[in-house]
């Protein structure tokens, strides 16, 4: 059995997000808590922008949800930086303790899962996870110089400038997260690297598929199966890989990095990175959880764990998904 | 998923991948290429014109044309423009000098934040060293065979 079921019921208290300028033009506009217009966000390198942006979504979701840092437990974090400079560098800035996770751009539901296991198992009351990307400092550390006038192939995707994070506690919400299944890595031999999509696809149908048989609930259970940041070419191969196993999510499936952007320069296959599902869903998705517009959601974001290294040496993309349902309880 | 018949189940699965490939509009992209790599180059003869009025002539007047146009190509670098056109452009606005320009001058901007030296100076020819190395290295071939014939 690869998926936790959470008795104690853990429950997301409130979110508190961020995104920049060519986010909040798409869908996520009306629902953050802060729209960036200057991308650096008033600092002087785009490093320390990520960061900032990661502080603000951390604080914000502390205190959206009435609490306190003083009272808060845990600081559950990670990007895509090296060494995820991000995370720590926003922890620096807190009086608890940090664990930095990093699952590229699937850290914000394996942050969710190890935060609801801490308060599932009684040892910690209150969590505040969070993630966040930037697109300039993305480019930089995986590609190439921003100012570079070379052409981006149609398969890529564009990292979300944002953050997002949880005040996850034991109690305080209906909102609650009621199980988790941890993704095993899957690699179907992809190497390249503008093909993420294809690359996460298979990782993602591996953790639906085990979250499903687990848990022993059809798609349809489901008010919305939430991918991270597969883009558009993914969606339809997950979509057609899950299918081919005999599981139709055809109806309730999205993807977070493809509603994100609404596709003007060149976004191409949508959003992508550690902010991507960060926002989305804790902004779009988690307005129409309180709502009830949705009740029942499975937030699978996906990662690809690669290196500028490792692809640089010919290695193919291993990627992971971790799956996390939400609920109205 | 993984483990057995691994190496079968992923040439299935990249060549259902590959599949989904866009098609690449070759046509379309040498005419842009053609129009702004032209465009790029016919700026160059003007200068040219211009200069030799001047009473420029021989290696002089080819130097200053190329400083120019390699002058341009950092400038529009800076104000942010060169990307932008470089994106609709494709190898129209990559090969000529001002491209090169752009491979050196982007590098150096965005490196600068981690100092000036091991920043900014180090990281310059990020992108422009391969073109240094193997334009040099081709050249050296050619030049041997030349001597040969």
């Amino acid at each position: 059995m690869q998926t936790i079921f959470f008795k104690n019921q853990p429950r997301i208290v409130a979110t508190g997000t961020i995104a920049g300028p060519k986010e909040c033009a798409g869908i996520v506009g009306k629902y953050v808590d802060k729209t960036l217009d200057d991308d650096t966000f008033g600092e002087s390198t785009y490093e320390k922008a990520e960061c900032k942006m990661l502080t603000f979504a951390a604080r914000q979701a502390i205190k959206n949800g009435g609490g306190s840092e003083k009272e808060t437990d845990m600081f559950i974090s990670g990007d895509l930086l090296n060494q995820i400079i991000s995370a720590s560098f926003t922890a620096r800035d807190f009086d608890f303790p940090f664990i930095g996770v990093y699952g590229a751009c699937s850290t914000l539901a394996e942050a969710y899962a190890l935060a609801a296991t801490f308060i599932d198992g009684g040892y910690a009351k209150k969590i505040v996870a969070a993630t966040g990307s930037h697109f300039s400092s993305a480019e930089r550390q995986y590609r190439y110089p921003l100012e570079l006038g070379n052409t981006r192939p149609p398969q890529s995707q564009w990292t979300v400038t944002g953050a997002g994070g949880a005040f996850i506690a034991d109690t305080g919400s209906p909102i609650a997260i009621t199980s988790a299944t941890f993704g095993k890595v899957v690699d179907f031999g992809i190497t390249d690297v503008n093909n993420m999509g294809a690359a996460m696809a298979p990782a993602a149908c591996d953790t639906i598929l085990t979250h499903l048989r687990d848990t022993g609930r059809k798609p349809t259970d489901y008010d919305l199966i939430l991918t991270g940041d597969l883009g558009a070419l993914g969606s339809r191969i997950v979509k057609d890989l899950t299918w081919e196993k005999g599981v139709d999510m055809q109806s309730n499936h999205v993807d977070c990095g493809e509603i994100i952007y609404k596709v003007i320069e060149d976004e191409f296959q949508g959003g992508s990175g550690a902010g991507c599902s960060a926002v989305v869903f804790n902004s779009y998705i988690y307005d129409k959880l309180k709502n009830r517009e949705l009740n029942r959601v499975l937030l699978c974001a996906t990662g690809a764990l690669l290196s500028t290294v490792s692809s640089g040496q010919g290695e193919s993309i291993p990627c992971i998904c971790h799956a996390v349902s939400i609920e109205n309880v | 998923m993984t483990g057995k018949n691994r190496e079968n189940y992923n040439a299935n699965y990249i060549a259902y991948v590959n599949s989904f490939d866009p098609p690449t509009h070759h046509l379309k992209n040498c005419l842009r290429a053609f129009l702004v790599g032209g465009f790029v180059c016919t700026i160059g003869q003007f200068l040219r014109y211009i200069l030799e009025a001047a009473g420029l002539y021989g290696d002089e007047l080819a130097g200053t044309v190329s400083v120019i146009l390699i002058f341009l190509g950092c400038l529009l670098t800076g104000l942010g423009v060169y990307d932008r056109i470089g994106r609709n452009a494709g190898a129209g606005s990559i090969v000529p000098i001002t491209g090169f320009a752009n491979s050196v001058c982007s590098p150096a901007m965005e490196f600068k934040t981690e100092g000036l030296v091991y920043g900014m100076a180090a990281k310059m020819f990020i992108v422009a060293g391969p073109i240094i190395v193997y334009g040099v290295l081709a050249g050296t071939i050619v030049g041997i065979i030349y001597l040969f014939l």
